[in-house]
């Protein structure tokens, strides 16, 4: 597998400037001979298909939603990033880049950084113009607000419903080239595989999820925009349907899998209540900004929160990092929680919780101030746990929320398998080992705005006009054949376990051994069983109901099945990154409880090549060159 | 805590329909209702039986797919809040509920639960963005917008989609959703110079698709989980008043 990042020469802050430049370009009259299929609608999709049909390629959109506008970029809450300095706080692209690069651990491209942060304050321009309701202060310019791992107010955003307004913004622009007859729009439509020809990608084969129906879609170039595998744990905050199946399916094509063990971690979120459970809820970011954590000092400490007095509490995050305080980033913030929870100073029921306490600021802002910034949060809060959090602090604790791996892309977002690229969650390009807060509407929407549709005609230039293959091709029917194939194998099996059983099972082996800690014995155990659960998965699921028509149970079971081989990945890499960096914390590299990096040996991105179902995988690296950023300890204390 | 649900089965969007009865396994009260569904759908398939098809995505109130008709109330009873944030405990033991599809001419029943909303969307192409291309923008404080003008857009941007105001509504009208989008671009500056076509466009659509009139009665303001207000299709009638007086 050859991994040539194609970082342009050249200062840093030139490098995007002339590769688009110098990059080959398709003459207007060319671009409608190319199509292009864009799967997943989220924010790097949506923005990436309209965007490209706007300059004039023919564009097929498909997610798996009944709409575009369902997908789960729609939950984030609290804001998105660019390095505008409205605030006059010092911000600068500089600062953006560098606080990223700080923030996921060294272990992020320079170059793909740098883009995003001289991107970012397109992103605002563009949203705004399409009527994206931010907030904003009284003399009618846009508010700002503070997130974790910054010392500046950069962050955009629109009550806590940001991800919310960015995507209907996005769906926005897509709706107006559907209805221009410019984008072929095919909801409730899933990829179950990428079909490649001649070593380059050229289509996908697909499920209408509503008939069942297999569609074989040919394309001079796909573009997987489907978001990030964190459910692979069962429980997160992803939307229940959100799955890794595309990318695993590319991957098994041949496109390498970078870094697959990065996985975030999010410190505040509604702690897990029972075994019925489905799904964990985020708390938004942004209430570390008035809310202080908080555990007891004392060890079993059952009293309710109100009776223990101000000198018996540990305000953990203010006491260890003290620079940073509450607003500590998140993989940090995370494993605080764990530790002072491991010290049986946990909170609630299971003890697995910490306070997030607003009693102070609404001392100090009134509760009217705090109603009016957090008040939905704060309801949330309450329908789900029937607690007050004005009245009693909220019971926090940390959920997986996001994956910073994702297949391997080189500076133009392409994969290692020519004609494919990859945007959005579903990469792995600019958060490093850790994603700051606000980063990720960023990122989708830099890669579907304005880096996709400056760097694919790079690609496309090099294929003749009008050379698409025809989806009746060799390729297309061998592709179909697996899909069908595999289809048939999981409705087959009518064994005993449901769907949901295996699932859980997966997401408790993983969450204990691939969690917030990571050890080399625990590592070694589940890779050791995983292979058990799949084996016993295909031996003794039961998927009722039918291929051809709407089956829930089969669109599920497709991509436990797929979990179930993603897992042992991410297990397999976690064990071989022997440091700790960002999210990834093995206990045998650590220094007072903090990360220890090895940038000796570990500063690369390892990219993980697929060699066929009982075979290892095998790890190639794509050295990290640190040219215009000195490497230095991540300090938030 | 057990209770009795009385579900909506079609297999089909041309077959017949009818009611079933299940009993649920033993719950939580904590539990969300999807999650009950989940419990009762995963107690089906182990009894051999068909699970209940029902649209569910981010089960946080904000994505819009989930939409059940529980008891004959779009979402449940509740103000403010998707079928997603119901949970159990407002719920007695040995309750019977009654659940069914969100009823609507324009939302074909697809598979039991599940209904097509696709008719949205094609209101939305129709008219509901503004025609920027991407790059071609200013810089986003060239354009200020008064604070009371951009809450108000806001409260009209938080529609998710879910289509609660058409099953509430004796009319199946779709008055509601279409005048948020139409009063979030016409309170900001930039939904200016389409404002018109956009009212004109949009209604036209509404109406191809057999979505009914409003006759005012409320009750999509009542169902709506994100609480969006009446006074947004009085907006839109004004802004297709004018709309009709000026032309394009």
């Amino acid at each position: 597998m050859k991994l040539d990042s194609k970082i342009p020469a050249g200062p840093l802050e030139q490098k995007w400037a002339r590769h688009i430049a110098e990059n080959r370009l398709v003459a207007p009259n060319n671009k409608r001979k190319y199509h292009i299929v864009v799967v997943g609608t989220g924010l790097a999709g949506a923005s990436a298909a309209a965007t490209l049909s706007e300059l004039g390629y023919r564009v097929t959109a498909i997610c798996f939603h009944d709409t575009a506008r369902r997908a789960h970029s729609i939950a984030a809450q609290g804001g998105i990033n660019a390095a505008k300095n409205y605030q006059n706080d010092g911000d600068s692209v500089w600062r953006l880049f560098y606080d990223t690069v700080k923030g996921g651990d060294f272990r992020a491209r320079e170059a793909n950084v740098h883009r995003l942060a001289q991107v970012s304050s397109g992103i605002i321009d563009q949203c705004v113009g399409q009527g994206v309701p931010f907030a904003r202060e009284y003399g009618g310019l846009l508010a700002n607000r503070s997130f974790g791992g910054a010392q500046v107010s950069r962050t955009f955003y629109a009550r806590g419903q940001t991800g919310q307004q960015l995507l209907l913004g996005a769906y926005s622009a897509l709706s107006k080239q559907v209805g221009a007859g410019a984008i072929t729009m095919l909801p409730n439509t899933e990829m179950l595989d990428l079909v490649v020809v001649d070593g380059q990608a050229k289509g996908i084969v697909a499920r209408n999820l509503n008939t069942g129906k297999l569609e074989r879609i040919a394309a001079d170039a796909v573009v997987l925009a489907t978001g990030g595998y964190g459910n692979v744990f069962n429980l997160s905050t992803y939307a229940r349907n959100s799955n890794a199946t595309a990318i695993w399916r590319a991957h098994r094509r041949g496109a390498g899998f970078a870094n697959p063990c990065f996985t975030q971690i999010h410190p505040t979120c509604i702690p897990v209540s029972g075994d019925y459970q489905s799904k964990l809820t985020l708390m938004s970011e942004s209430l570390r900004n008035d809310g202080r954590c908080w555990v007891p000092k004392r060890e079993g400490d059952k009293r309710r929160p109100q009776e223990i007095p101000e000198a018996e509490r540990d305000y953990y995050l203010e006491r260890m990092y003290p620079a940073f305080g509450n607003l500590a980033p998140r993989d940090i913030a995370s494993r605080a929680a764990k530790r002072v929870c491991d010290e049986k100073r946990g909170v609630g029921e299971s003890g697995l919780g910490v306070y997030l306490d607003f009693s102070d600021a609404i001392n100090r802002l009134g509760l009217e101030t705090i109603k009016e910034r957090y008040g939905n949060l704060f309801d949330i809060y309450h329908e789900i746990t029937d607690e007050d959090a004005y009245g009693t602090p909220m019971r926090i604790f940390p959920a997986v929320h996001y994956t910073m791996g994702g297949l391997w892309v080189d500076y133009n977002l392409m994969s290692t398998i020519p004609g494919l690229f990859v945007l959005g969650e579903a990469n792995f390009s600019d958060h490093g080992a850790n994603r700051l807060g606000a980063s990720a509407l960023m990122q989708g929407l830099a890669d579907g705005y304005f880096v996709i549709p400056n760097t694919i005609c790079g690609y496309l230039a090099t294929q003749k006009p009008g050379s698409c293959p025809s989806a009746d091709g060799e390729e297309f029917q061998a592709a179909e054949a697996d899909v069908t194939a595999r289809i048939e194998r999981l409705l087959g099996v009518r064994g005993k376990r449901t769907i949901t059983d295996f699932h859980k099972a997966l997401g408790r082996l993983l969450w204990e051994n691939c969690g917030m800690a990571r050890k080399r014995a625990n590592l070694e155990k589940a890779i050791r069983e995983i292979p058990g659960l799949r084996e016993e998965f295909w031996q003794d699921v039961n998927v009722p109901g039918e291929a051809g028509n709407l089956n829930q149970s089969l669109e599920r079971a497709g991509r436990v099945a797929d979990f179930l081989e993603l897992a042992e990945l991410m297990c397999r890499d976690a064990l071989a990154r022997e440091e700790s960096c960002g999210c990834h914390f093995r206990e045998e590299y650590e220094e007072a409880g903090e990360c220890k990096r090895n940038d000796q040996d570990f500063a690369h991105a390892a990219v993980w090549e697929w060699q066929g179902e009982d075979k290892a995988p095998v790890r190639h690296t794509e050295p990290l060159a640190y040219e215009f950023v000195k490497m230095a300890t991540r300090s938030y204390k | 805590m057990k209770v009795t649900l009385k579900v909506w089965r079609q297999q089909s969007p041309n077959s017949a329909g009818r009611f079933e009865t299940y009993p649920t396994p033993d719950l939580n009260p904590n539990m969300s209702f999807l999650e009950m569904l989940d419990v009762v759908n995963d107690d089906l398939t182990r009894q051999g039986k068909e699970p209940i098809a029902f649209a569910h995505d981010c089960r946080e109130g904000i994505c819009g797919t989930c939409g059940l008709s529980i008891n004959g109330r779009p979402h449940g009873e509740g103000r403010g809040t998707a079928t997603c944030q119901l949970y159990m405990r407002h719920f007695t033991e040995g309750q019977t509920i009654t659940i069914e599809p969100f009823r609507a001419g324009p939302f074909p029943v697809l598979q039991d639960l599940i209904v097509d909303r696709s008719a949205f969307d094609r209101i939305m192409q129709k008219g509901g963005f503004v025609s920027v291309r991407t790059g071609s923008c200013q810089d986003a404080n060239a354009l200020p917008v008064a604070k009371p003008a951009a809450e108000l857009a806001m409260d009209a941007a938080a529609c998710i989609g879910c289509g609660a105001c058409v099953a509430s509504c004796k009319n199946a009208s779709a008055m509601l959703f279409v005048s948020a989008k139409v009063s979030q671009l016409g309170l900001l500056p930039q939904g200016q110079p389409e404002r018109h076509r956009r009212v004109l466009a949009m209604v036209a659509q509404m109406d191809r698709e057999g979505f009914g009139n409003c006759t005012v009665t409320g009750s999509c303001e009542e169902a709506c989980p994100k609480n969006i207000s009446l006074a947004f299709i009085a907006r839109m009638n004004r802004d297709y008043a004018v709309a009709l007086l000026k032309g394009e």
